[in-house]
């Protein structure tokens, strides 16, 4: 028998994650002591996957305003006007805990929740991508985890029929007992049908629709805001399972109802699902909310008012419908085959009642849970800076070639296409640029107009120096945005970081957050949607701070659109942007030299600014039809990529003066591009450079079959494509697992 | 020429299909719900789109294979009207019975997305007339389960009775084990009945339709159907 009146005691307080002093908080609040089901809620509402309450303070200071911005952060996703009555309505969330866990439903319904932010908006999700940060290589449980959570995430998005077009993969040893997987989805909806949570008036009938609810998930949100120790693998129960097949009736069903024009109010059931949704329902539209859980279609029999509120259970939505259109619904619901059933509706009395078999097992202000959530401005230490590493202190390679073969071979700059292979790029039809670019693009409907999309980081940039690391993901986000020739427009940012109780940690936070608004201030580029993921860290041992930046922009027409493969022999290639050779926190010196130190290149953004202007021109004067921006491993790499792209080797016969030759070929300054133009067209290109005062540099001309690096002999491309391709497969084969053990 | 798009619930490339024919023949198909137990009259041409059919968690379109929609499929197949399948679709067929054969798991049992080189192996056929013999095709494919197999004397039928109307080869248009993507018996990517009027293909000829989706080569497929059909009439 379900007791909802047990003792709380300080154990049951600490189990759902509440500190004494939150507790008190919220038993003050009730002025009684809560049953059961309200400690549960309350965990739900105020943890801080829910509550960003170790963030709020700090992420208020973000720009969300712009022109062009519809909706900006607070709803399930954020907004965006991209022209002709067409709207781009985006998010990326998080899924680290579970995807840790169990690496195949932590990362599928990681998709899951995602496309269902966007579709309960209103929007057909038309791409996805996906950042991923995985331990060091030799870590045990890696390899396990990578062809988990790809599969999973090609299982959930490749069923639902959405194109996954890009995004990162990484590792790194701090991942070792914390991965990250942030899924990202983006959807178009026109701007007079977007649909919100806020339900409009009293009385009116709640509608549950989706997949029914069971006992997955429990806590989920609370895990989410925990750190892991040794018995983690315990917490597998929490992990929800994931059903694309229920998702994509789903996704089908509420755009028919949207388009009868049949809803008032939608909210998915995401993280503390009927508990969060149901609240926000209410408290955003001023309202009460009254619950009846015995109509709450189960898979379970026996499951108590304390296990419903609390199920994570996927693929679920709350409704509030026009009273005139519940015939139209119904109907609509019956062809996809979805269990709905009305297990509420809204009251004026501004509470969150829910009863069940007769007897009201919670009785709470609905306002509050939302709004007197705790708020802190914990304790911070800003991160000691490092030291610039001169260039002249780092050796230099045998040979420039020989380093340039290691590092495209390493670990985090060998092709993912072993990762994106396993996931549906072309579906849709509207695949213009899929993975392996600067920025993915996709057409909207039948063109000519195209968005661009991206997500970047650099956690050891993070990790060195967070303001910059913050500032930088931006700035590249930015970068490769424009790369394509688009024009960026916002950004959603999903901030992974370790335990806030640590003031270093918090440290990182707070600075990333300012480098974030920085960058976003200085180059238009604002935040309309996000999410934080905390507690990040296993037996102390913290991740690095790894705040990753979804980036989206606008292409007017798509013909006039530049891809990194070389496309033409003879062209010659300019380098943008002004070389230092900055060497700390290089992949070179990582990789190279074993050193993981110095200060990361510092983001120039007015720079940045200047030089992506000038580059977008180009080629939106349909001058530039090939370009890349620079970023992990420099110069060599980016130029080693275009080559692999295109088949088509170059001769590399001017350098940048100044620094030492691997400074300038694998240093990271910023603010950087390679184009490859037509050379008659060189001069001129070079002379309007300098009259804006962007750095223009010929460093070389396309053709042939092999790339040339000033007078070291030529390799040939299909060799730099081998080393490439090579790693991904190697590591990923069973084979190479027999090897090792 | 008329086109009946059959959508079953998973079906995710129904689409794409419709935006196929619209784009090569002008032709505007109707979408036909899997609980429909009949046609829209004049039906020409049937297309069975991608997808994963009542989610596909049991074996690939045996769900769809039984439900009511196939039954006018078939018999629409059997009074020679045409029909095509295309990833799911050839799964759906394979398992009603209408193309022989089963769609097994890839070799190295993982979903697969990547553009291939299919050779036109039979360009008589009503679905590949408008290309030229032993024609090299780009376009992509997308799935888990694509490895078309059956037994030695249906594939040595298949072929003698010039059945086999597409299969994976290299850039240079030979059949090799590196080429044959999804381990499918001898490379064969598409198939005809025995009559020549039932098509099923594992690779997406909807998604290369026009040169920004970096081929065009699948249109001439759309194309095939509507000069077959205009022959017929």
């Amino acid at each position: 028998m379900f007791d909802n009146n047990p003792e709380i005691t300080p154990e049951l307080i600490a189990a759902h994650g509440l500190k004494s002093d939150e507790y008190e908080r919220f038993a003050a609040l009730i002025a009684r002591t809560p049953t059961l089901t309200e400690l549960g809620i309350v965990s739900a509402m105020w943890n801080e996957h829910c509550s960003y309450k170790s963030s709020r303070i700090h992420l208020r200071n973000l720009p969300t305003k712009a022109p062009h911005v519809i909706q900006g952060p607070g709803e399930n996703a954020g907004v965006i006007d991209i022209g002709d009555g067409d709207a781009a309505i985006f998010k990326m969330e998080s899924h680290n805990h579970p995807s840790y866990i169990e690496p195949y439903q932590g990362a599928a319904t990681g998709v899951g929740g995602i496309l269902r932010d966007v579709f309960t908006m209103g929007a057909r999700p038309i791409a996805a991508m996906n950042a991923l940060r995985f331990g060091a290589p030799d870590h045990l449980k890696t390899r396990h985890l990578v062809a988990g959570v790809v599969a999973g995430i090609g299982g959930y998005g490749n069923s639902f029929g959405v194109p996954t077009v890009g995004g990162e993969v990484n590792f790194h040893k701090s991942y070792d007992g914390n991965c990250l997987v942030n899924a990202f989805a983006l959807g178009i909806a026109r701007t007079d049908a977007i649909f919100y949570a806020k339900a409009t008036a009293p009385g009116l009938p709640i509608v549950y629709l989706g997949s029914k609810t069971g006992r997955d998930g429990i806590h989920g949100a609370t895990m989410a805001s925990a750190e892991f120790d040794d018995k983690s693998d315990e917490k597998r129960p929490t992990v929800q399972v994931g059903d694309p097949f229920a998702e994509k009736c789903l996704l089908e069903a509420c755009l028919e109802i949207m388009a009868a024009d049949a809803v008032i109010a939608i909210q998915d059931m995401g993280a503390a699902g009927l508990t969060c949704s149901a609240v926000e329902m209410g408290a955003k539209g001023d309202l009460g909310i009254e619950l009846d859980l015995d109509q709450v279609p189960c898979r379970e029999t026996g499951m108590t008012a304390y296990e419903m509120m609390l199920s994570e259970s996927q693929e679920r939505m709350l409704l509030v419908l026009k009273p005139d259109k519940e015939e139209t619904a119904r109907a609509i619901f019956t062809k996809w085959g979805l269990d709905f059933a009305i297990i509420g509706h809204t009251t004026d009395d501004l509470r969150f009642r829910v009863l069940h078999h007769g007897a009201v097992m919670a009785d709470l202000p609905i306002k509050e849970l939302g709004d007197e959530a705790p708020l802190y401005n914990r304790p911070y230490v800003p991160t000691r800076r490092q030291a610039v590493v001169r260039p002249e202190d780092v050796p230099a390679p045998a040979s420039l070639g020989e380093a340039l073969m290691t590092l495209l071979a390493s670990p985090d700059l060998c092709s993912r296409r072993w990762v994106a292979e396993q996931y549906d790029s072309v579906i849709l039809g509207n695949t213009l640029a899929g993975p392996g670019g600067d920025a993915a693009i996709i057409r909207v409907g039948e063109g000519p107009k195209a968005l661009a999309l991206t997500c970047d980081v650099t956690p050891r940039y993070c990790q060195a120096d967070p303001l910059y690391g913050g500032r930088q993901a931006v700035a590249e986000a930015w970068r490769n945005l424009t790369a394509v020739g688009a024009t960026p427009l916002a950004i959603t940012d999903n901030l992974n970081f370790g335990s806030p109780e640590r003031p270093e940690i918090m440290g990182q936070l707070v600075a990333a957050i300012r480098g974030i608004g920085d960058a976003c201030r200085i180059l238009d580029f604002p935040v309309v949607s996000g999410n934080v993921s905390l507690y990040n860290e296993t037996n102390g041992q913290a991740i690095m701070p790894t705040p990753t930046i979804g980036g989206v922009g606008l292409l007017p027409d798509l013909s006039r659109r530049a891809g990194i493969a070389f496309n033409r022999e003879g062209d010659t290639l300019l380098l943008i942007g002004e070389t230092v050779g900055w060497l700390g926190q290089s992949l070179y010196l990582r990789e190279i030299c074993a050193r993981e130190e110095g200060s990361p290149p510092p983001p120039h953004l007015h720079t940045e600014k200047r030089n992506g202007d000038f580059v977008r021109d180009l080629i939106r004067a349909g001058e530039v039809t090939v370009c890349h921006d620079l970023s992990d491993g420099g110069l060599l790499i980016a130029l080693a990529e275009m080559a692999i792209a295109g088949g088509i080797g170059a001769a590399i016969d001017a350098r940048p003066h100044g620094a030492p030759p691997h400074a300038v070929f694998f240093g990271e300054d910023q603010a950087r591009y390679v184009i490859a133009v037509d050379s008659n067209a060189t001069a001129d290109i070079i002379a309007r450079g300098r009259d804006l005062g962007v750095a223009v540099a010929r460093i070389g001309t396309t053709g042939g079959e092999e790339l040339t690096i000033l007078d070291e002999p030529p390799i040939k491309v299909a060799a730099l494509k081998a080393a490439h391709e090579g790693w991904f497969p190697a590591f990923m084969t069973p084979s190479a697992i027999t090897q090792e053990s | 020429m008329k086109t009946s798009i059959i959508v079953f619930p998973g079906s995710n490339r129904d689409r794409d299909l419709g935006r196929a024919f619209r784009r090569t023949n002008g032709d505007e198909p109707a979408y036909v719900w899997h609980d429909e137990s009949e046609l829209p009259a004049g039906t020409d041409v049937v297309a069975l789109p991608g997808g994963f059919s009542y989610g596909d968690y049991l074996r690939c379109g045996a769900i769809a294979a039984r439900s009511p929609v196939m039954r006018a499929v078939a018999a629409h197949a059997k009074r020679g009207g045409f029909v095509i399948g295309i990833c799911n679709g050839f799964q759906i067929l394979c398992e009603s019975g209408l193309l022989p054969g089963v769609l097994m798991r890839n070799e190295r049992l993982k979903f697969l997305c990547r553009t291939v080189t299919l050779k036109v192996e039979n360009a008589e056929t009503p679905f590949t007339r408008g290309y030229g013999a032993g024609a090299l095709l780009r376009m992509p494919l997308a799935h888990g389960e694509g490895n078309y197999q059956a037994d030695a004397r249906t594939l040595t039928k298949l072929e003698k009775n010039g059945q086999v109307v597409f299969r994976y080869v290299d850039e240079a248009g030979a059949a090799s084990d590196s080429a044959n993507i999804n381990g499918a018996a001898r490379s064969i990517a598409g198939i005809v009945n025995d009559k020549g009027n039932v098509l099923g293909m594992m690779p997406h000829p909807e998604n290369a339709i026009e040169p920004l989706q970096g081929s065009s080569d699948g249109a001439g497929l759309f194309r095939s159907l509507a000069l077959t059909l205009e022959k017929v009439a």
